[in-house]
């Protein structure tokens, strides 16, 4: 590994003096240059108004900036590193920094299911579903028209109550006219009207937010509102929001609704604590989120026995499926053996077949009554009936779709191995066991090593494995948000997505710890494989 | 060398050609996002954007056919061009993300139960339905889908679990719980099936199919009340009723009638397959019945002798208008007269095989089966729809699967009240 590290830059020297000259590359290498930066330019410039549009600004700053890094590297001859950095650097911020970032904001918000949306959202929302239907209020046929541009209006609604269909009303938001002129009635329906263009459902759509505008009053106190594009019905909104009190008020009994927190969320509430809604609103919530993760004494208790056997599991899938993977490579290794493709490419079909897939189906395998297991070895374990026997089927299933991977880094770091390295080891007396163990293991290593740890960061977050498989189960009926073959993915999972609903801020804290977490251990994890790296 | 340039050949074409690829992906895209933001800058005076469909409506992918056929009907009656999507996977959660994002469909085809959770998230506007068009919906249909007094959806279907029985293996109908347990435990003894009553408890509980045992001794999750829905403060479970059935399903599991091993992946199967007695399931499990190749028959879910009649959850499919639609009118149309038709209605049956939430559809209908499914939903209870719920699933499933599997039923059922009264308050 470390004689291929070496001699890369100088194969590499040659085509990169080449691109330190720009101009002299040929023409097709300018032509590729000139696209690329046009392309990229071009993206930002069609990508601006909508930006602008939206009003999302940091979008836009951050577009512009990533086109004038790109156009100042590869557009001038200087800062040579820049040209191989830039690429992966960007990469490394778009899909690494930036979704991190937002995590950790989203940490300190409450936003979930009942808080998506801002104060102002939510307002408008409680009061504009409040409109109600007066009572026996009449549904009338409705068609929009206008005598000016089907557009932009000024629009008019013809009117014709369901259950009097000879009669026609001219509504605006002025008010009601009856019997208006030149009006063409069929079936029940205004069709046509002199000096004026009948909307269609496109255009009626299209004119929505104009028409949103036109509420026609009738006599007492309700207004004629239309429903769907077709039909129209009488009523008004009992709720009137006071923007400056910061109150909501029912008009039917007068019962004003202020702004009160209950639990971590702000709701509109009356005098007794009755909600108007189960609305609430996205808010800042500082350090709420950590704090809780950090002082509710159920989520303490089961963290530390979660962790515990967290790291059992990681560290048993790794050694097992490394050990019976490497078992299974240094046999098809020996030339001796016969047919090595097919007990290979056989080896390789765990690896083959998508991982929910066997989940689910080894899922059904441990089935008490009628799983494939107990069937076949008249076993009668009830698998996931028992928190050991559940761990034990979480292990064997990982085991057996994680050994491909380690057979395949196995086979390939065994031939990678200089055959004269063991020759030398067995004529200075080292051969069978002993070779293996000084000569061909620790080589080994040198190479898998950084696997083993990526593996193990791997199966410490491995949350489809036992999500699909046992659910975290067996629960006991004291405590059913930690289970006995729960990881701390899989258990933060069901704390935040579980009961109570989608709480994304806190899963967003917790995502943050775990990432903290995870990112620890393998830092502590690789600087424990550097000291291999001395034997070569 | 020669070896050298013959192995790098290849690779450098591939390189190559996977530049032009990049190339092209970049300029495709710069050009993709230019097309979206020259519909996205007309749309307020052209159609409101939305792609080039009208009228975007987002169903599961089981009934897909049905609402397409529905869904097209209108587009085609009011010549605007509809769009009907399948979400396989999660489409309440999905339709959430999306309309709060503002790029979500205008129509939402799902369950009653999801209406609490999209009204707390604003993701749904209420209906304005007459009572007169409402009259001809069952009322149970309608009860589900109000919610704080509102109407929030058109229902097009109903669903309740009811009792399937094999009757190559129990001919009679047996009047009672007690009666199905015994005839089916007789025809285990007998060796003519190996499991009495296929009841899902699966290893992690299932709250839904264990509600008729529930309700039968008097439990019940939320209290109702007819003028203010379900009250998420009264919690039934770990009060008396909830004992008394806890105590029953521990004596049943200890008779090996109720077993983790039987969940809603395989109950369904085992029966079909001819290994049981009974099947406790809804219309979602008729098809498959039939093709089983053997005598059956249905029964809404009998009551346990000397108590109470069983009420299982009932559940109302239903049509939503969507909050942050572009094109809220047309869906509001859509929802308002295209789907309440009976035309509409009848095709949404034919499609979806399910029971009929409108009463001139069940009229019509002829089959026999599926009368016991609508008898069945109407005599049941709605599932509720309060966010309260979300709560409620996972706890006390757990608790019914650890009564099964053996631990005592009453402090079990006890701490599951109390799991739920907590998460409860803690979710605010």
């Amino acid at each position: 590994m470390a004689d291929l590290q070496t001699s890369d830059p100088s194969t590499d020297t040659e085509p990169r003096r080449r691109f330190t000259q720009p101009g002299r590359d040929g023409v097709p290498a300018l032509l590729v240059k000139v696209l690329f930066l046009g392309v990229v330019v071009g993206t930002a410039i069609a990508l601006s108004p909508a930006l602008v549009g939206n009003g999302s600004w940091f979008f836009l700053g951050a577009i512009w900036v990533v086109a004038a890094i790109l156009v100042a590297t590869y557009a001038t001859g200087r800062a040579l590193p820049a040209k191989y950095l830039v690429p992966g650097t960007l990469m490394l911020a778009l899909f690494v920094v930036y979704p991190i970032a937002l995590t950790a904001k989203t940490s300190f918000t409450n936003y979930g299911d009942g808080t998506r949306n801002d104060k102002q959202t939510t307002v408008d929302q409680i009061v504009g579903s409040s409109v109600t239907r007066s009572a026996d209020s009449p549904q009338y046929n409705l068609t929009v028209a206008t005598d000016g541009d089907p557009a932009s209006g000024p629009f008019t609604y013809f009117l014709v109550p369901q259950d009097d269909p000879e009669s026609v009303f001219e509504g605006t938001a002025d008010g009601l006219e009856e019997d208006p002129s030149g009006v063409t009635l069929d079936n029940g329906r205004v069709t046509a009207v002199d000096g004026y263009t009948i909307l269609n459902i496109k255009q009626i759509s299209a004119a929505s937010d104009a028409l949103d505008e036109i509420a026609v009053p009738t006599d007492d106190d309700t207004f004629i509102v239309r429903d769907g594009t077709s039909e129209a019905f009488e009523g008004a909104p009992t709720l009137v929001y006071d923007e400056d009190a910061d109150t909501i008020t029912d008009t039917t009994s007068d019962t004003v609704y202020t702004v009160a927190k209950q639990g971590d969320r702000e709701y509109f509430v009356d005098g007794d604590g009755t909600r108007i809604s189960d609305q609430s609103w996205t808010a800042n919530v500082g350090t709420r989120n950590y704090e809780r993760i950090a002082t509710d004494s159920q989520i303490r208790t089961d963290f530390a026995k979660i962790f515990v056997w967290n790291v059992v599991f990681a560290t048993l899938s790794v050694v097992g499926t490394f050990l019976l993977g490497l078992l299974f490579a240094i046999t098809l290794n020996d030339p001796r053996v016969r047919g090595q493709k097919i007990y290979r490419a056989l080896l390789i079909l765990p690896y083959a077949i998508p991982g929910f897939i066997s989940l689910l189906l080894w899922s059904s395998f441990y089935n008490r009554d009628f799983g494939l297991i107990n069937d076949l070895t008249g076993l009668d374990v009830n698998w996931f009936g028992g928190a050991t026997t559940a761990k034990i089927a979480v292990l064997i299933t990982n085991l057996w779709m994680g050994f491909p991977y380690m057979f395949l880094v196995s086979t390939g770091a065994l031939q990678a191995i200089p055959e004269d390295l063991r020759e030398a080891a067995t004529i200075d007396g080292a051969g069978g066991f002993a070779g293996f163990r000084r000569i061909t293991f620790p080589l080994l290593l040198v190479t898998v090593a950084p696997l083993l740890v990526a593996t193990f960061a791997f199966n410490f977050n491995n949350f489809g494995a036992i999500y699909l498989l046992t659910g975290g189960g067996p629960f006991t009926p004291e405590n059913p948000t930690a289970g006995g073959t729960d990881i701390l993915i899989s258990y933060l999972y069901r704390l935040a997505f579980g009961a109570g609903g989608v709480q994304i801020g806190f899963a967003s804290a917790v995502s943050v710890v775990l990432f903290v977490i995870t990112g620890v251990m393998a830092a502590l994890q690789f600087r424990a494989t550097r000291s291999l790296e001395d034997v070569n | 060398m020669r070896r050298l340039s013959r192995t790098l050949g290849p690779v450098a074409v591939a390189v190559l050609a996977l530049t032009a690829a990049g190339c092209g992906g970049g300029s495709g895209s710069g050009s993709g996002s230019s097309d979206a933001d020259s519909t996205s800058s007309s749309s307020p005076s052209a159609d409101g954007g939305g792609g080039d469909a009208d009228l975007l409506v987002w169903t599961d992918a089981l009934k897909i056919d049905a609402v397409k056929q529905v869904a097209e009907d209108f587009g085609e009656a009011n010549g605007i061009n509809v769009k009907v999507q399948a979400i396989s996977e999660d489409l309440q959660g999905s339709f959430v993300t999306a309309d709060a994002a503002g790029n979500g469909p205008d129509v939402v085809v799902g369950a009653h139960d999801w209406i609490g959770n999209l009204v707390q998230n604003g993701a749904i506007d209420p209906l304005n339905l007459a009572p007169d068009e409402l009259s001809g919906y069952s009322e149970k249909a309608v009860q589900a889908t109000t919610y704080d007094g509102k109407l929030y959806g058109v229902p097009y279907g109903i669903e309740a679990l009811a009792l399937y029985r094999n009757t190559e293996v129990v001919p009679d109908e047996p009047a009672s719980m007690d009666d199905a347990i015994a005839a089916g435990e007789a025809a285990v003894k007998a060796g003519k099936v190996d499991s009495a009553l296929n009841l899902p408890v699966g290893e992690l509980g299932d709250a839904y199919h264990m509600e008729p045992i529930l309700t039968s001794f008097g439990g019940y999750i939320f209290s109702y009340d007819d003028a203010t829905g379900y009250d998420a403060q009264d919690v039934g479970i770990g009060k008396e009723g909830s004992v008394k059935a806890a105590e029953e399903i521990s004596r049943l599991a200890k008779a090996k009638v109720l077993r983790t091993s039987i969940s809603g992946d395989n109950s369904i199967a085992l029966f079909t397959s001819g290994k049981a007695a009974f099947l406790v399931s809804g219309p979602w499990a008729l098809a498959d019945v039939k093709k089983a190749g053997f005598d059956y028959a249905i029964q809404p879910v009998p009551g346990f002798d000397g108590e109470e009649a069983a009420a299982p959850f009932m559940g109302a499919q239903a049509f939503m208008v969507a909050a942050n639609g572009k094109n809220k009118d047309i869906a509001q149309e859509f929802v308002n007269n295209g789907v309440n038709s009976e035309d509409a209605m009848m095709s949404l049956y034919e499609g979806t095989q399910l029971p009929p939430a409108m009463t001139a559809v069940q009229d019509q209908v002829d089959d026999a089966d599926l009368s016991v499914f609508t008898e069945a939903a109407n005599a049941a209870a709605p599932m509720p729809a309060i966010p309260a719920m979300a709560s409620v699933w996972e706890p006390l499933g757990k608790a019914y699967a650890a009564i099964v599997s053996g631990k005592d039923p009453v402090s079990t059922i006890q701490s599951a009240g109390d799991t739920i009264t907590k998460a409860i308050a803690d979710a605010g």
